[in-house]
């Protein structure tokens, strides 16, 4: 049996991943501010117009201090978009999100100039990103051998995501390519995340809270009750979501 | 060296505390040293279930931050020798408590006990997080409703990435610890089933506790319910519970199954 599960109209949400710089700073942060200023007099707007995050892993220090931290970051010209490694303590409104679930890439050479130039600012902005996109390896699938546990993600932009388990209520899995559920789909799946509409997802039993192929979603509650608790396949036709039972 | 386990949850009010002190009871009473630690911090309960509230002196937060030596804080049972309780703190918060810290208490604790058993406050911050950081094997309680469920769900993804276990590469032991169990109910469908549990969870089960109102009376008389009374269901369930923690293989007995012949015949009837 096949159904259409979706209208004309629909949202698009999708995945996209970026890469951002990370900085790491440490105590004291009077001496790591000195030695900031002093890699940005040598490579002059290194850090304009890129995305930062901030990772403060391991860091000993309060709220007040991380605070202050932001504005001395912003008087250079450092726009922070997010935090990692802080503890929720620490965090609070106006300040920017906390950040998870990086992946690591090349370190970031900081090009030497001798000379600081007034066209320094837009010849240095060029090197760096194209030499980061060459770090990333060329895997294709992920497997899991475990259940995905409530609020746990599982992103994985390159490829397919093999799931020898179930996908728990608050769990999430985004992927690149196709999902594959060997067990029950309770959480979210979100296939074709970086706009492939060929992607599809199987799940041994279907129970989710949404599922999305290519950003077009789709709610448990608008599929046809048939569907819930049976092996099923969900496919893209156009901007309709497509779903089958499986045996 | 003893083991350390975490009795941990999620959702509160499902009986970690009454597992803990129902565990470390019987365990002691196999002759183990035993020593169960409350790490709930501010709204400590623990000391309460064991009878001891009138015997705490130093705390858990007095020894990790210096001002109290282990010996002083441990309080011995009065009824089993070689059963003890390092209570929480009731004045402070979480944040009194550090890694370093409990890190040096655990150790410590480990040195002269067969089991230290670590009892979790709800929720999964810092406190949750360090209790169950130092632990070698997790008891998991839950009860058989879809919040607790997924509450566990959760903090079986902590304690798979969370410990210390987890970021050495090892494999956490958990174990399922379901509580509040009523087979009546659950036939009539008002409550999941174990084996819904058990498929949602996917680990194995440690003992099925059954709902009674044994618990309550020993909670409030200020006793384990294993030591309160020795052969009531919930008691035996946590008996056989701490004989599997020990690695002892045993059937798992569904509290209520065993109806009498006009239970089945009855049942029949009805559906």
């Amino acid at each position: 049996m096949t159904k259409v599960l979706t209208d004309a109209r629909s949202i698009r949400i999708k995945g996209r991943s970026f890469l951002a710089l990370v900085l790491s700073p440490d105590l004291p942060l009077d001496d790591w501010l000195v030695r900031l200023d002093d890699l940005a007099s040598r490579s002059a707007g290194f850090f304009l117009d890129r995305p930062v995050v901030l990772d403060v892993t391991g860091l000993v220090i309060d709220k007040i201090q991380l605070k202050d931290l932001f504005e001395q970051l912003a008087e250079r010209n450092v726009r922070i978009m997010g935090i990692e490694g802080a503890r929720p303590s620490m965090l609070g409104p106006g300040m920017p999100p906390a950040m998870k679930g990086g992946k690591p890439a090349a370190d970031v050479e900081v090009k030497q100039r001798e000379a600081v130039s007034e066209d320094a600012e837009t010849e240095s902005e060029a090197p760096a990103p194209a030499d980061l996109q060459q770090g990333r390896p060329a895997a294709q699938s992920l497997v899991i051998n475990e259940p995905v546990r409530s609020g746990q993600s599982i992103i994985f932009p390159e490829g397919d995501v093999t799931i020898v388990g179930s996908v728990a209520s608050g769990a999430e899995v985004i992927a690149g390519g196709s999902i594959h559920v060997y067990g029950a789909l309770r959480g979210r799946a979100m296939a074709g995340s970086i706009g492939n509409s060929a992607s599809r997802i199987f799940c041994r039993k279907l129970e989710a809270e949404l599922v999305a192929i290519d950003g077009i979603y789709k709610m448990i509650e608008d599929m046809s009750p048939a569907l819930v608790g049976q092996p099923v396949q969900l496919w893209l036709d156009g901007d309709s979501i497509m779903a089958s039972t499986i045996i | 060296m003893g083991k350390v386990i975490v009795v941990t949850s999620g959702k509160g009010g499902v009986g970690k505390t009454t597992s803990t002190a129902a565990l470390g009871a019987a365990l002691a009473q196999n002759g183990e040293r035993v020593v169960v630690v409350d790490f709930d911090v501010g709204l400590r309960n623990l000391d309460l279930v064991m009878g001891a509230e009138r015997r705490v002196v130093y705390d858990l937060v007095n020894v990790i931050q210096g001002e109290a030596k282990l010996t002083q804080a441990l309080i011995r049972d009065k009824r089993l020798e070689n059963l003890f309780l390092l209570p929480a703190s009731q004045t402070r918060d979480k944040d009194n408590l550090t890694t370093e810290g409990v890190d040096r208490v655990i150790t410590e604790l480990k040195r002269v006990f067969d089991w230290v058993i670590c009892d979790s406050p709800a929720g999964i911050e810092r406190g949750a997080t360090l209790a169950m950081r130092h632990a070698d094997m997790a008891v998991v309680v839950t009860n058989p409703e879809v919040s607790s469920v997924r509450d566990s769900d959760r903090i079986i993804g902590l304690l798979d990435s969370k410990t210390l276990k987890a970021e050495r590469g090892e494999r956490m032991e958990k174990h399922l610890m379901l509580t509040r169990y009523d087979s009546v109910r659950a036939e009539r469908g008002d409550m999941l089933k174990v084996d819904d549990v058990l498929e949602i969870l996917s680990i194995p089960l440690v003992g099925i506790i059954p709902e009674s109102s044994d618990v309550l009376r020993a909670s409030n008389m200020g006793a384990p319910v294993t030591l309160a009374d020795a052969r009531c269901a919930p008691a035996m369930a946590y008996f056989e519970a701490a004989r599997r923690l020990r690695g002892e293989q045993l059937p798992i007995t569904i509290p209520g199954d065993k109806r009498g012949i006009f239970g089945k015949i009855f049942g029949r009837k009805a559906a």
